[in-house]
């Protein structure tokens, strides 16, 4: 992800283009700052707004949608200060399941990117393009399917029944495990191509050296092979850990009213019945903020990584 | 030797994983492929091959719905790609050609920033944003929404590509007295056309398959696939939603190939 | 790169000017109401371009005009509780005496209805009741009580569907208990939260849109729906049966309105006119298999739909009951106590 910081500019400090710098980026900083930055600050100051009776905001600073999401002051607001433990149990969920998406992506994607590295170059291409194509795949038509295929009636459980393998059908759908299964469906092909990437440039006359030196092939894996890939493994657990966190379809589609993730509670505030749009904006800083903690110990640890491979090298 | 060499490379277990992975991945777009070409109402009896739904999805009762969902969502993700290429391009040069400067990392994690904040919140902060300048819903919000979280997608292969680019070819040009632009667009841009397409492509790409910004910022009879699809799915999967889905899969390889060939010439290069 | 620019021209000038009728019509509809024939045979009739969205809860439409949707829509089709909450709300527009030629097919008891007293801002679309529907494979016991859905038979736990609409679901838990609507009494509301806590364990989902096809496809044995809904459903799954609790059930009027700031007022008013016709408002009916509030429509019906258990409730039925609009202070209770179940 940080590719060109991490590369000092190679050559001339004066090349062509450089003085046009500040103009060819103008397009780039003013259409994030106007439609990014400035729309993640205004909802900050939405988050301290006012609910209006029936929808809407007022324009009056209030610590309400915060308050509402961490204390719990009775169904009619007219009890002792208590913790709410509702939502923080949502964000609990979400994280819990989007970590656990991650570690299934990694179990299944790591040995597919390391099988699909060490083909040869002829057959890699068409494998390649195996685990690509699904990555372009319209994600709603995968969650789709996904619904399609799980549910009650849906051909699996057809199938199993039409087989006698077994009496009635195995209910999936509006399940946790629906929904978890929906997060690694949609998420694998991001881990498994930042994988590949790594496992492609790896060394194996390092593994050669270690089987010499009679290490054992798992040792060699686990010792050697995974400590050299670390940045691709990284990269890929953080490309699907935030959208996994952050996941709409999979939850609503799958998972049906009681397996609510953060996307859902989010969505809930500005499309549902129960609107509430300075809640929504608390509830979007709050997962947002807890991204940044994560992007944050990703760009630390990845920069503490580099100079200490500096010093190695030097 | 060689022997030797594969079997050190070769792991116990990992082709079952992979043909596992694969199978997790293709299995459901197969299943909903098959299934659209059921000949019957109902979407689990099996009921005969026929194209009976693709009949219907170009000229059944709800085809100028889905007709008019394509379109725009199609001229939305190509005018949002062109831009955010575009734009994409003039900050890879920047960032890659400008030397060292002052803010470049924050420069960096601003272009980045759309692909590091998880869509949803994205979502509501330009819903926010647009409501409160007042801006009228509709189809303009839809692409500036998706202008400004296509260019991290477009930027990345594009800024990849010209790392790979030697400086002396812009500086030969110039040197032979061609102008910046000159030197641009007859020298650069045809060394950075595989990284620029793969760019458009992905950025494209990404715009069609956005649902969730789309849906919080889409006004007043504008639909694109996704949200139509969305709409049409929540009442029930019916056999034409599998029709459509498996043309658009078909698109994605179609995609997924030219990029590949893209790719390709650009090595040989 | 010139291509590129003429294509996206081209592409802007056909959004632009890709309409090719010579007015609009922009409706703000509920799911699956309205057959798309009859959409068309307007747009042909008026030379209009016709394009709908869908909600799916009075309380969605309303958050939706309340966040921004104002001027973007003509005509949207609230239920009866509803069309008060957004006429107090300004959302409205009023039509003037004579600007709907058609008003006098309104059928003489919804002419002067409470909610919207002497039809000021809307017209009468289809009524029916809110009830739910039952699985005979999966349950064969009594099911003309609502612990089917609030009390429910052990083997039913889970799967059971509950509409995503607050004042439905709130008004049916209220029938329930037996409780009044609208009560500020703390320890009836407390019971009322207490029955819906306690209920939600068993409930599958909160589904509104996918309400029908939950039950067709087996996905929930007990789904709470709407009388014309489920008849639809049962065409799909003849083991499906709509009941009409003695408890109660609710009763719905929905109302075609004219919104405030409509972008296309003239071709609103041709629409609700359009609605107004017999024929047309018969193949609303036919389509959604509810009740039209226009003279003349019964006799055009199939006389599969007039004899439809759906909407022929047993003698033996308690009139149904409509949801009440209750004043901030108490709305604002009902608000905490349905916060409190969805979240």
């Amino acid at each position: 992800m940080s590719a060109s910081s991490s590369h000092p500019a190679s050559g001339k400090p004066h090349g062509v283009f450089a003085g046009l710098r500040n103009w060819l980026l103008l397009p780039s900083w003013s259409i994030i700052c106007i439609f990014v930055l400035a729309p993640i600050a205004i909802m900050l100051v939405y988050s301290f707004l006012t609910k209006e009776f029936r929808g809407g905001v007022i324009w009056e600073f209030t610590f309400a949608a915060y308050d509402q999401f961490f204390l719990n002051r009775g169904l009619f607001g007219d009890e002792p200060v208590k913790i709410e433990w509702t939502y923080i149990n949502i964000f609990w969920r979400s994280i819990w399941q989007a970590l656990l998406a991650t570690v299934i992506c990694l179990l299944i994607g790591f040995p597919t990117a390391y099988y699909i590295a060490t083909r040869p170059a002829s057959t890699r291409t068409i494998w390649l393009f195996m685990v690509t194509v699904p990555y372009w795949v319209n994600l709603l038509i995968r969650t789709v399917s996904m619904k399609f295929l799980i549910r009650d009636n849906g051909p699996i459980n057809e199938w199993l029944l039409a087989l006698d393998m077994i009496n009635e059908p195995i209910h999936l759908i509006n399940t946790p495990i629906a929904v978890q299964l929906g997060l690694f469906y949609s998420y694998l092909p991001f881990m498994v191509l930042p994988l590949y990437a790594s496992i492609e440039r790896y060394d194996h006359s390092l593994s050669e050296a270690a089987a010499d030196l009679y290490a054992s092939k798992w040792f060699t894996l686990w010792h050697i092979i995974v400590p050299s890939v670390k940045p691709g493994i990284v990269a890929g657990c953080i490309l699907v850990f935030i959208p996994s966190l952050g996941a709409f379809l999979a939850p609503d589609l799958l998972g049906g009213a009681k397996n609510f993730m953060i996307g859902s509670l989010i969505e809930e505030q500005f499309k549902g019945t129960a609107g509430n749009w300075p809640f929504g904006a608390a509830a979007s800083m709050i997962l947002l903020s807890a991204v940044l903690l994560v992007l944050m110990w990703y760009a630390r640890s990845t920069s503490r990584a580099r100079t200490k491979r500096g010093r190695g090298s030097e | 030797m060689n022997k030797s060499l594969k079997d050190i490379r070769h792991y116990f277990g990992f082709l079952p994983i992979t043909i596992l992975c694969l199978t997790l991945l293709y299995g459901p777009l197969i299943i909903v492929m098959i299934y659209s070409f059921n000949d019957s109402q109902s979407i689990t009896i099996w009921g005969g091959f026929s194209l009976r739904w693709y009949e219907d999805v170009f000229f059944g009762l709800e085809a100028p719905k889905f007709k008019k969902a394509a379109f725009n969502s199609f001229s939305i993700a190509l005018m949002a790609a062109t831009t955010a290429t575009t734009v994409a391009t003039c900050a890879a040069i920047a960032m890659v050609r400008g030397g060292q400067f002052r803010g470049k990392g924050i420069t960096f994690g601003l272009i980045n920033l759309p692909i590091m904040v998880p869509e949803i919140v994205t979502a509501v902060a330009t819903l926010i944003f647009f409501s409160t300048i007042g801006f009228k819903a509709g189809y303009a919000t839809i692409l500036v929404a998706h202008i400004a979280f296509c260019i991290p997608f477009a930027y990345l292969p594009i800024s990849a590509r010209l790392q790979g680019i030697d400086e002396s070819y812009e500086e030969a040009a110039v040197d032979l007295y061609a102008t910046r632009l000159q030197a641009f667009f007859q020298v650069l841009m045809p060394l950075m056309l595989p990284g620029i397409i793969s760019g458009f492509l992905l950025a494209f790409v990404i715009s069609l398959d956005d649902f969730i910004i789309t849906n919080f910022v889409k006004g007043a009879g504008v639909e694109t696939l996704p949200t139509a699809i969305f709409g049409a799915v929540k009442q029930g999967i019916k056999p034409n939603i599998m029709a459509i889905s498996t043309l658009l899969l078909f698109l994605s390889i179609v995609i997924v190939t030219f990029s590949y060939l893209i790719n390709k010439s650009g090595e040989k290069q | 790169m010139k291509k590129s620019v003429a294509v996206i021209a081209a592409c802007l000038l056909f959004v632009s000017g890709g309409a090719l009728a010579a007015g609009k019509l922009s409706i703000y509809h509920w799911f699956e109401y309205i057959p798309q024939e009859l959409l068309d045979k307007f747009a042909a009739q008026h030379d209009v371009e016709v394009t709908m969205d869908t909600y799916d809860s009075n309380e969605a439409l309303l958050a939706a005009m309340k966040g921004g949707k104002v001027g973007q829509y003509d005509v949207a089709v609230p239920g009866d509780y509803m069309v008060e909450i957004m006429a107090a709300e300004g959302l409205l527009d009023t039509i003037a005496d004579g600007e709907l030629k058609n008003k006098g097919n309104i059928q003489p008891e919804w002419v002067d209805v409470s909610f919207d007293p002497g039809r000021m801002h809307s017209i009468p679309y289809q009524w029916g009741s809110t009830s739910f529907t039952v699985n005979r494979d999966a349950y064969s016991g009594d099911i003309r009580t609502t612990a089917m859905i609030f009390d429910p038979p052990a083997e039913l736990s889970g799967k059971i569907n509950v509409l995503d609409s607050q004042g439905e679901v709130l008004a049916l838990a209220s029938l329930h208990l037996g409780i009044e609507q609208c009560t500020s009494d703390k320890d009836k509301l407390r019971a009322l939260n207490d029955l819906l806590q306690n209920a939600k364990p068993h409930w599958a989902s909160f589904i509104s849109d996918g309400a029908k096809d939950v039950l067709v496809s087996g996905e929930a044995a007990v789904g709470m729906i709407w009388n014309g809904f489920s008849a639809k459903a049962r065409s799909e799954n003849a083991s499906l049966e709509y009941s009409y609790p003695k408890e109660g059930y609710l009763a719905w009027m929905d109302n075609v309105v004219l919104l405030m700031d409509a972008p296309n007022r003239a071709n609103a008013l041709l629409f609700m006119d359009f609605l107004l016709e017999p024929e047309n408002a018969a193949a609303v009916t036919e389509f959604a298999q509810y009740t039209a509030g226009v003279t003349g429509t019964y006799e055009l019906l199939s006389e599969g739909l007039k004899a439809s258990p759906e909407l022929n409730p047993p003698a033996d039925a308690p009139p149904g009951t409509f949801v009440a609009v209750c004043d901030q202070a108490t709305q604002e209770l009902y608000d905490a106590i349905w916060t409190n179940l969805k979240k």
